[in-house]
């Protein structure tokens, strides 16, 4: 059975309120001294780092995201722990906090379809997040442009802009399934919960899984004792640690901040072929398409998220 | 005088095995106040969702406005406003900010909605708390806001789930009386309730809902009739032993109930009441009290689910 009229009839209305609803929330606020905390902070240790260098390096500005050295209090790490946090404190509430609050059977007798209420919900809280995440990068512009006296170069400006796409796509997959809880269960509490449990599996608990899963695939004792891991296992590693969209993430922004890289895939524990000089950058385009694939899932994951958010909200009965 | 805004025939909705409404016939006519009567779980709401087009129909068809809901959901929710049991509002909000979202939602155009605000909330008595958080407002407050709704997009049917459920004696004669001037308007008023006094008072047809049926259907006093079989009803309070065996000889009573210690209730063909006070006075027996019973909705409803208490 057809139904008539648009779907995004009421999109804009629903879009605006939540976006101002978030803005003006009192997370907003604390999302506002996290960003700033984060932006000084990890700015102070990777200029720290920087000024360890004594090598030249033509990527010089790239250093505040990815810092020198190995460090847990460096940028990405921390925003890959943090941007999930945020996603789901921003969405953890947003469907079934209208049927608390027994407001959703009044919107949906406006003449608006659900799929602009969902839709709405998805894009408020996604707005909210670019503004953060765009806040916290113009704040790491501007201070390092104070601490290095470096200008970026325009790709290093490029580099860093592909940068904070991909952070808000791999926020967005967070923001999806924070509000697919939302819907599933009519108790926030729950639904905060559960999407903490997702959270904590496909960061932690995952590694763990997919090291026991390639350790049993070990040929023999020895060489698991040894730590020797056959070109099956390596694949294997790879391709099960992907399903977490944490390890997405890293090797979706690691070869646009890092130019030299030249694959994510086995080639890195390869020998370079003949005629690369290692270490040698690539062009930003190139760096693009290494990490295209690792995008493409990210983006992909964030839509599948959401498309069975929306079959589920479809479903519901607005008895409330 | 026959322009249904509302159609349904045949309306079913079942929940997997449980069936909710099951073969539902109503027309509803411009401009008037129909009320949804039954006991919790008799369907009510579910009916009142499908007519909205918010849950599909299993069977039967429905026209609101001459549309179907199910297919043609935002043309008929642009004319219908609803307001659902236990309306909610956006507490951080202002009444104000409630309503214009309301109205963005709905669809009015921008240069409007500031002056249709306005007349709304002058319609419901809200102008002068218009800006205060609804977080401050009375749960009568907030029906009223519901009601202001629907001033507000110029429906031209009003749906209200239990609107006057949980208010207090004043609070529920002004939405009343807001109710009925929606009527005035040129509004059809579809209303659930078990506030059956009330309703009675403000409804000028009614539906008697029981387990997913319409039992009865029609004015107060064309359901007091079918249920009563058009007795007239007189309650007798008299001492004595033979106060029983005097009240059933007399002419015209048909039978007699005994409803507490020395009253009684008699179904009679006419008004008997000279006659009855004449026979227990000769019977001497002590009169006390002697009345003619209203059929009020009230004693339609008992009845009719006393009466059907095994189908109930």
């Amino acid at each position: 059975m057809r139904r008539e009229g648009s779907p995004w009839t009421g999109l804009g209305a629903v879009f605006l309120k939540e976006f101002a609803d978030h803005l003006s929330s009192a997370r907003m606020r604390v999302l506002e001294v996290l960003m700033v905390v984060i932006g000084v902070g990890t700015m102070y240790t990777a200029i720290a780092d920087i000024k360890t260098l004594t090598t030249s390096d033509p990527f010089l500005f790239l250093r505040i995201f990815t810092g020198a050295r190995e460090s847990t209090l460096s940028f990405l790490p921390l925003l890959s722990f943090v941007i999930p946090v945020i996603a789901l404190g921003l969405g953890f509430d947003a469907v079934n906090s209208e049927f608390n609050r027994r407001t959703m059977s009044r919107v949906l007798s406006q003449p608006v379809y659900r799929d602009a209420v969902l839709l709405g919900k998805f894009l408020g809280g996604l707005a909210t997040l670019a503004v953060s995440l765009t806040v916290l990068w113009l704040l790491l512009f501007g201070l390092g442009l104070i601490r290095l006296g470096v200008p970026p170069s325009g790709e290093e400006v490029a580099r860093a802009f592909a940068f904070l796409l991909v952070a808000l796509a791999y926020a967005g997959f967070w923001l999806a399934a924070a509000i697919l809880f939302s819907v599933i269960f009519r108790s926030a509490a729950t639904s905060a919960l559960c999407t903490l449990g997702l959270w904590l599996l496909l960061t932690v608990l995952w590694p763990r899984v997919v090291e026991f899963v390639v350790d049993a695939m070990s040929p023999n004792d020895v060489a698991r004792v040894l730590g020797i891991v056959t070109v099956e296992q390596v694949q294997w590693q790879l391709a099960l640690s992907r399903f977490s969209p944490n390890v997405l993430f890293y090797q979706a922004v690691l070869p646009l901040l890092e130019p030299s890289t030249r694959t994510l895939g086995l080639g890195m524990f390869m020998p370079p072929e003949p005629g690369v000089v290692p270490g040698a950058p690539l062009s930003f385009l190139q760096s693009v398409l290494v990490a295209w694939p690792e995008i493409t899932a990210l983006i992909a994951a964030v839509i599948a998220l959401f498309a069975v958010t929306y079959v589920v909200f479809q479903r519901q009965e607005i008895r409330a | 005088m026959t322009d249904p805004v509302i159609e349904a025939h045949g309306l079913v909705k079942r929940y997997g095995a449980v069936t909710a409404v099951d073969g539902i016939d109503l027309v509803i006519q411009r401009g008037e106040i129909f009320g949804l009567l039954g006991p919790n779980g008799a369907g009510k709401t579910t009916v009142i969702l499908m007519l909205l087009g918010l849950t599909e129909t299993t069977a039967g068809t429905v026209r609101v406005v001459g549309l179907d809901p199910t297919r043609k959901p935002l043309a008929v929710k642009r004319r219908v406003g609803y307001m659902p049991d236990a309306v909610g509002f956006y507490d951080n909000m202002t009444a104000r900010e409630n309503l214009r979202y309301t109205a963005k939602l709905a669809g009015i155009p921008r240069p409007e909605i500031e002056a249709r605000m306005s007349v709304a909330f002058e319609r419901v008595g809200l102008g002068a708390v218009a800006d205060r958080r609804v977080s401050t407002f009375s749960r009568g407050m907030r029906q009223r806001l519901g009601l202001a709704e629907i001033w507000l997009k110029r429906a031209e049917i009003a749906i209200l789930d239990e609107p006057t459920s949980g208010l207090d004696p004043q609070a529920t004669t002004e939405l009343l009386d807001m109710i009925r001037s929606l009527k005035a308007d040129g509004v059809a008023v579809l209303l659930s309730s078990h506030l059956l006094e009330r309703v009675q008072s403000v409804c000028d047809r009614v539906a008697l809902f029981n387990r997913g049926r319409v039992a009865l259907i029609g004015t107060v006093s064309e359901l007091a009739t079918t249920v009563f079989g058009g007795d007239t009803m007189i309650q007798v309070e008299a001492e004595g032993d033979a106060v029983p065996g005097v009240l059933e000889r007399v002419a015209g009573v048909r039978r007699v109930t005994v409803e507490g210690s020395g009253t009684f209730r008699l179904f009679c063909t006419r008004d008997v009441r000279a006659e009855i006070a004449a026979a227990l006075v000769a019977g001497g027996a002590r009169l006390l009290r002697l009345n003619l019973l209203e059929l009020s909705l009230e004693e339609v409803y008992a009845r009719y689910f006393e009466e059907h208490r095994d189908a109930a």
